[in-house]
């Protein structure tokens, strides 16, 4: 690990001067061992009401039938669905972050995994409370499992993408959750080393008895490893199979063979918009701008770029393929889309998803935390159109015209999407309060190698050759982080 | 000197312990465990530690969950309630290759984690078994058993010469037990 130097040319993972690693231990243990500060109080509240609307808008729902929200026989999916696919497309950064970028070594994802992977794990909750509100009669929600005949039913039918969606998405969750957990073990037990009383004695229970032993540390990333290995498949198979359940059917539109690579890279878009939303706000509400740098914020610019513009091939592959297929339903189901009473909707979401984000090709815009900030919900709201856009716009005009219809939303469809919203921002405050928002033990391994002052320190060693010395001082300047002075006398 | 159980040596760099390690071994004094706030790689090398089977198990249970879903899907759709869907065969495998997939992922990782907490201890509530409480934030700690080893004063010199910054003499093995 140490003893070698990691190359000059790397931009630095951890700025600032004077880091040790106690001094890492205290940066990112600061909002747990405190009380929180005003602007955490009011973010809180405020997503408290959000959380209290969705109770108030899912009890109505469950109470009243699905009948409460704006749905007909023509359009009989809206906004649940739109808002479900919304919150597991979002998800799959985490797992992006925590599993494909271990498996390339990236290890910039070492100091945003952990907070990345708790939104997986929030955002699949929010999708989860969406498809159990939409089944109408939501106690018999186990009906999705296969379970024996004595409940009345045949078995569940595997041949249903909806059944495999069960599956998925369960599996997801619960994988995403022992990943996630596992890998707080050690900054619990840092957490319980260092408090007293009552708070120790919780800490002691979730830590699981860790201590750091040379065979529980070996052991454990071998486990990541695995782990990573065989959630790198899953993430993919998850957002497949949720493209599966549109594009299994024969709704022109839908059917489409190129819904699966399509479907991920937007989630894979969309999570990313999400990671930068709240890591942007939380590096300067919490203070840890040393360990979330320019570097990952404008990395992970780099990713949704890529990604939007995936997204953006495939929206005109699917104009193309519906022209060349010569199926009229397929080709009147595109130009309704662009050009029909829904017109709005489609170009947000062209607006939104493949010409905002190409903005990031300047570095000065893909670098200004603001613009960036701005951006990424600015994705996440072209992401909800295009979910909205791909479900009703199919949908709203089917074969006959005489029951062509609109799609209007209810203050319960507003309700439940604006309350999930406000479910997800309550859950991540409280995981900001009560665990590390970021994994201190990974960044530790950092420190040696790829921190602001190992790399300072060999420029002041010589040795190096100028020119890449020049290109890692000129890399340096967008960082908000680095005091520049330090490198104007080198 | 006789009621010490365990001589610990701190230190604050893992380079140096590393370097510790080593000149504790060059003079055949067992360690008895290191304890450090992050994975330090190629320790286990030095201290024997057996590669891990994890990887073996976590195939072993991967494919346990495939054999479970194929079998448990052919019993369903073909033996217990087939269904006739305009003649299309009762067992379409296709078809049940996302499901396979999805129960042979958790199979894996479910079995995998256990494996990997029942195999170090690690559970919800076991008494953490905490020799320095410096250790999971800035220590790196060698342990040696005190017993074992009764040249204190060389392992202490050792320790130092290497870049301990303390040196502890613990009369219980495991301080957090108090």
């Amino acid at each position: 690990m140490s003893g070698h130097n990691e190359s000059i040319l790397r931009e630095p993972l951890i700025t600032g001067q004077n880091i040790t690693y106690a001094k890492i231990t205290d940066d990112i243990l600061t909002p747990v061992e405190n009380k929180p500060n005003r602007a955490w109080w009011i973010g809180f509240i405020v997503a408290l009401m959000g959380a209290t609307l969705w109770v108030v808008a899912v009890s109505y729902t469950f109470w009243n039938g699905i009948g409460a929200w704006g749905l007909n026989k023509t359009v009989g999916w809206a906004w649940d669905i739109t808002g479900f696919v919304w919150w597991v497309g979002i998800g799959h950064a985490g797992t992006l972050i925590s599993a494909v970028l271990l498996l390339f070594r990236q290890n910039w994802r070492n100091s945003i995994n952990r907070s990345a992977e708790a939104m997986t794990i929030f955002a699949v909750i929010c999708a989860a409370t969406y498809v159990v509100s939409h089944m109408g009669r939501p106690w018999l929600a186990y009906w999705v499992l296969p379970l024996p005949n004595q409940f009345g039913s045949l078995w569940v039918n595997f041949n249903s993408p909806l059944v495999w969606d069960m599956f998925a998405i369960s599996t997801y969750f619960s994988v995403s959750l022992l990943f996630w957990y596992t890998g707080l073990l050690p900054d619990i037990a840092t957490i319980r080393d260092r408090a007293v009383g009552l708070k120790r004695k919780i800490y002691t229970v979730l830590s699981f008895g860790w201590t750091g032993n040379v065979k529980t540390w070996q052991r454990f990333e071998a486990v990541s490893l695995i782990l990573a290995g065989i959630s790198t498949p899953l993430v993919l198979s998850v957002h497949t199979i949720v493209s599966m359940d549109f594009a299994t059917s024969v709704i022109p539109g839908w059917h489409t063979t190129i819904f699966p690579p399509y479907f991920v890279a937007g989630a894979i878009f969309s999570g990313f918009a999400m990671v930068l939303t709240l890591l942007l706000v939380a590096r300067k509400v919490l203070g840890l701008e040393n360990y979330i740098t320019m570097f990952h914020i404008e990395s992970m610019n780099k990713i949704i770029i890529l990604t939007g513009s995936i997204v953006g091939v495939a929206y005109l592959t699917e104009f193309f393929i519906a022209w060349y297929s010569g199926s009229e339903y397929e080709q009147y189901a595109f130009i309704n889309r662009s050009t029909g009473p829904y017109w709005w909707a489609y170009w947000m979401m062209m607006t939104c998803n493949v010409i905002s984000p190409q903005l990031l090709w300047f570095k000065k815009i893909r670098t200004s935390i603001p613009a960036t900030w701005i951006l990424s919900i600015v994705v996440n709201i072209g992401m909800w159109f295009e979910r909205f856009v791909i479900i009703v716009t199919s949908l709203h005009r089917d074969y006959i015209p005489s029951s062509w219809a609109m799609f209007y939303p209810t203050w319960v469809d507003v309700g439940v999407f604006v309350g999930s919203i406000g479910v997800f921002f309550t859950l991540f405050l409280l995981f900001l309060r009560v665990l590390p928002s970021i994994a201190i033990a990974e960044v530790k391994l950092l420190l040696k190698s790829a921190s602001e002052q190992a790399k300072l320190e060999q420029i002041k060693d010589g040795h190096l050759d100028k020119e890449q010395v020049r290109e890692y001082v000129e890399s340096l300047e967008k960082f908000d982080s680095v005091k520049q002075e330090e490198y104007a006398k080198i | 000197m006789s009621n010490i159980k365990y001589i610990l040596g701190s230190f604050g760099d893992p380079d140096e312990m590393m370097h510790g390690i080593e000149k504790l071994q060059e003079n055949n004094i067992k360690i008895h465990d290191v304890y450090t706030p992050m994975p330090i790689h190629g320790i286990e090398a030095k201290l024997g530690v057996k590669r891990s089977r994890l990887d073996i198990a976590a195939f072993c249970f991967g494919i346990t969950g495939t054999m479970t879903m194929l079998s448990f899907v052919y019993y369903a759709a073909v033996l217990d309630w087939p269904v006739n869907i305009g003649g299309k065969p009762h067992f379409a495998l296709p078809d049940f290759i996302p499901i396979t997939f999805e129960l042979t992922i958790l199979f894996c990782a479910f079995g995998l984690v256990g494996s990997y907490y029942a195999s170090t201890h690690l559970f919800p509530g076991r008494a953490p078994r905490v020799m320095d409480l410096r250790a999971t934030d800035d220590r790196f700690i060698i342990a040696i058993d005190a017993k074992e080893n009764a040249e204190h004063s060389k392992i202490d010199g050792l320790l130092k010469e290497a870049g301990a910054l303390e040196i502890k003499y613990n009369e219980r093995k495991y301080i957090s037990y108090e």
